[in-house]
């Protein structure tokens, strides 16, 4: 067994000794279980270092690994405001779910907090992540606290939901690892439109496990809207399993935080299934951003489409690395991945680390990467007709992420996405671009 | 009054233009024809104001305002238009919204009212009637898998929207058809005016049946070696640049 090294490890390592026999589900036999086995990994290979492959371009040493988190507190953040939705909606104010800000009525699926809904969770709860595997989703399980679960039973078209997640101003950084369960049945449709935010100046630790499974037949459209503080940490873990004739369509906006991760397994396990992953990440000076893919083909016939867009200002770092992995038994694949970055200073910087494995003969798989600065040329033109520095460029930023966000099929998302764009821009001081004729 | 004095400019620490003095009163228009390479492009470019063209002597006005000064959207809203040789395409920006843009920005400038969505619509409708372009062109982003005739009636649309005080077009002729060159033609006399002028740069004496200039002015090695009447064109187009250079 490797000794942990870094003091933030073992503070959370010790934290899970104290906390042990009062989390969750404490007396539940099978939680316990699955906590010690998440603690058993965490502590045989602590925070991710920049040695592991699918961690080489993250450095989590200063943010997070030799950093101190605290508790989140209970009871604060009850001067929360949120701003009112037309959808219904679960609130989570650093991390836990908060049935008074939170409008559930009415909905035609069932929609709960975790901690409530922990003993029915046997089987399903861990059934996707792997804390061997990946050490965040090991804390995650060592660590949660609540979540939300939602199951939408088959056949219900279960509209949209909001998922929102509010970290408050606290002396404390607090760190927090809610756990989310999403169900799909047979033939049933939900859009999920999940949103993470946190004040400015506050630093704190967002570290969610998404566990979702999409049923044959059924749909989920998940939009995420990643606009944490610029002192927080985002390091999120989405573990899709998407069934014959399904389909799971992803849309990230990685916007906010000093450092964030937006990691994704899709697993594609009946024929016929679908996976749509797509996302922006606006990184500003200071700002580092990842995003990690990786897509299991494991049954013939499916499809896969990602195209990833990152603008990088200022100082900053951009992180792409997209892995599909093609079983043997997937034939008749049809895969495409695209990322694409545009550098919009000398001293931003993007690594793009696209990765294919085949074991299929038939298959159609393609990918491709672009960098590339703002277009002279292109410049020139939309100067020469009168349009200022500022908002030529801002027109051509908008352009260059058109195509990530044409690809999102759901309208509520591609609305939350462009209001999202629009706050990026604003705090970059830079003019609206295009007026719309 | 366009005036240009002693203009020397050089690219990539080359020189290019090597003294050109050419003056256009408003109210007028002007043709440039030379041979390649003898900085036709280049003095576009230079009007305009884009990166990259350094000028290291003279000095160009517009209506006695310093236009070298300027940076190139300042040049616009002081009324200075350049149609592309080569019209750029911008994927992602739908051409109405582009057109709609560039107009509002000018207007602001100029601290006039800005258009909404309808009034501008319905003015564009108006002007692409005229140039023969069907309407869901304003649909498709600027220029993108456009042929290159409908990029230089989109290139005319956008001179007649932006209406400036003067205008240089840059080889609009080049590639095109009868049809759509009596349109380029047409574009341009209709904003003919004792407020607008014009420089049609151009290979072709063909442009210039359409668009009579006032006088024809030759650009060789960077300098104007001759100036004359619209009968200029002609001449040249039958006896070609060689006599004009070894007479440079």
């Amino acid at each position: 067994m490797t000794a942990v090294t870094t003091t933030g490890a073992a503070a959370f390592l010790g934290r899970y000794e104290g906390l042990r026999a009062r989390l969750p589900g404490a007396r539940l036999p099978w939680v316990q279980a699955l906590r010690d086995q998440a603690a058993e990994a965490f502590r045989r290979v602590g925070f991710p270092t920049r040695r592991m492959e699918a961690w080489k371009y993250t450095d989590l040493t200063r943010a997070v690994s030799n950093s101190s988190f605290g508790e989140p507190l209970t009871g604060v953040g009850d001067t929360v405001e949120v701003r009112p939705s037309a959808h219904p909606r679960a609130v989570f104010v650093d991390g836990r779910f908060r049935a008074d800000l939170s409008t559930l009525d009415g909905v035609a699926f069932t929609a709960e907090s975790l901690a409530d809904a922990l003993p029915g969770l046997e089987g399903r709860l861990g059934a996707l992540a792997r804390p061997e595997n990946e050490p965040m989703a090991a804390l995650n399980g060592m660590l949660f606290e609540d979540g939300l679960v939602v199951d939408v039973p088959q056949g219900v078209a279960g509209g949209a939901l909001e998922l929102l997640s509010i970290a408050t101003e606290s002396e404390r950084a607090p760190a927090f690892h809610p756990r989310h369960l999403v169900r799909l049945g047979e033939g049933a449709s939900l859009t999920l439109i999940e949103s993470a935010t946190g004040p400015l100046g506050a630093r704190y630790l967002h570290n969610p496990v998404f566990e979702i499974e999409v049923a044959a037949g059924a749909r989920l459209n998940h939009g995420r809207l990643q606009q944490e503080g610029f002192d927080g940490v985002f390091l999120s873990t989405v573990y899709a399993r998407v069934a014959s004739d399904a389909a799971y369509d992803n849309f990230t906006l990685n916007a906010g935080a000093k450092l964030a991760r937006n990691e994704i397994h899709v697993a594609l396990v009946g024929p016929k299934a679908e996976a749509h992953m797509n996302g922006v990440q606006m990184v500003a000076d200071g700002q580092h951003a990842d995003t990690t893919t990786s897509l299991d083909h494991a049954a013939p016939d499916c499809s896969s489409r990602q195209t990833y867009k990152t603008v990088l200002a200022g100082r900053s770092r951009g992180v792409f690395q997209g892995k599909i992995h093609v079983h043997q038994v997937a034939q008749r694949t049809d895969g495409y991945q695209m990322n694409q970055a545009l550098l919009l200073s000398p001293e931003a910087e993007i690594d793009s680390k696209p990765q294919l494995e085949i074991y299929a003969d038939d298959v159609k798989c393609s990918h491709g990467a672009t960098v590339g600065e703002l277009d002279a040329e292109q410049m020139f033109f939309l100067r020469s007709r009168g349009i200022p520095e500022t908002q030529a460029k801002a027109i051509l930023v908008e352009a260059f992420l058109t195509e990530a966000v044409e690809g999102v099929a759901d309208e509520a998302i591609r609305a939350a996405l462009a209001r999202g764009v629009a706050g990026w821009w604003r705090r970059q001081g830079l003019p609206a671009g295009i007026e719309v004729a | 009054m366009l005036k240009i004095e002693n203009l020397h400019a050089t690219v990539d620490g080359k020189p290019i233009l090597n003294g050109v003095t050419l003056e256009i009163p408003s109210g007028e228009v002007h043709a440039i024809m030379g041979p390649n390479g003898s900085g036709k492009s280049t003095l576009s470019y230079v009007l305009a104001g884009r990166e990259g063209y350094e000028v290291t002597e003279g000095s160009v006005t517009l209506n006695g305002v310093d236009l070298l000064a300027m940076e190139p959207e300042e040049r616009a809203v002081a009324g200075v238009f350049l149609a592309f040789q080569a019209p750029v395409e911008l994927p992602g920006v739908g051409n109405a919204n582009f057109l709609r843009t560039a107009l509002n920005a000018i207007r602001r400038a100029r601290g006039e009212a800005e258009m909404d969505a309808m009034q501008f619509l319905k003015l564009a409708r108006a002007r692409m009637k005229v140039l023969n372009m069907p309407e869901e062109m304003l649909k498709r982003p600027v220029n993108v898998g456009f042929s290159g005739g409908e990029k230089k009636r989109n290139e005319m649309l956008q001179l007649a929207l932006l209406a400036p005080k003067f205008a240089v077009l840059d080889e609009t002729d080049s590639g095109l058809d009868i049809d759509a060159l009596k349109l380029v033609a047409d574009t341009v006399n209709s904003l003919r005016g004792p407020e607008f002028s014009a420089l049609v740069i151009t290979h072709y004496q063909r442009l210039l049946n359409h668009i009579v200039p006032d006088r024809v002015h030759v650009l060789s090695a960077g300098r104007v070696v001759r100036s004359g009447g619209p009968e200029l064109a002609k001449e040249l187009e039958a006896s070609g640049y060689a006599g004009l250079q070894a007479a440079a």
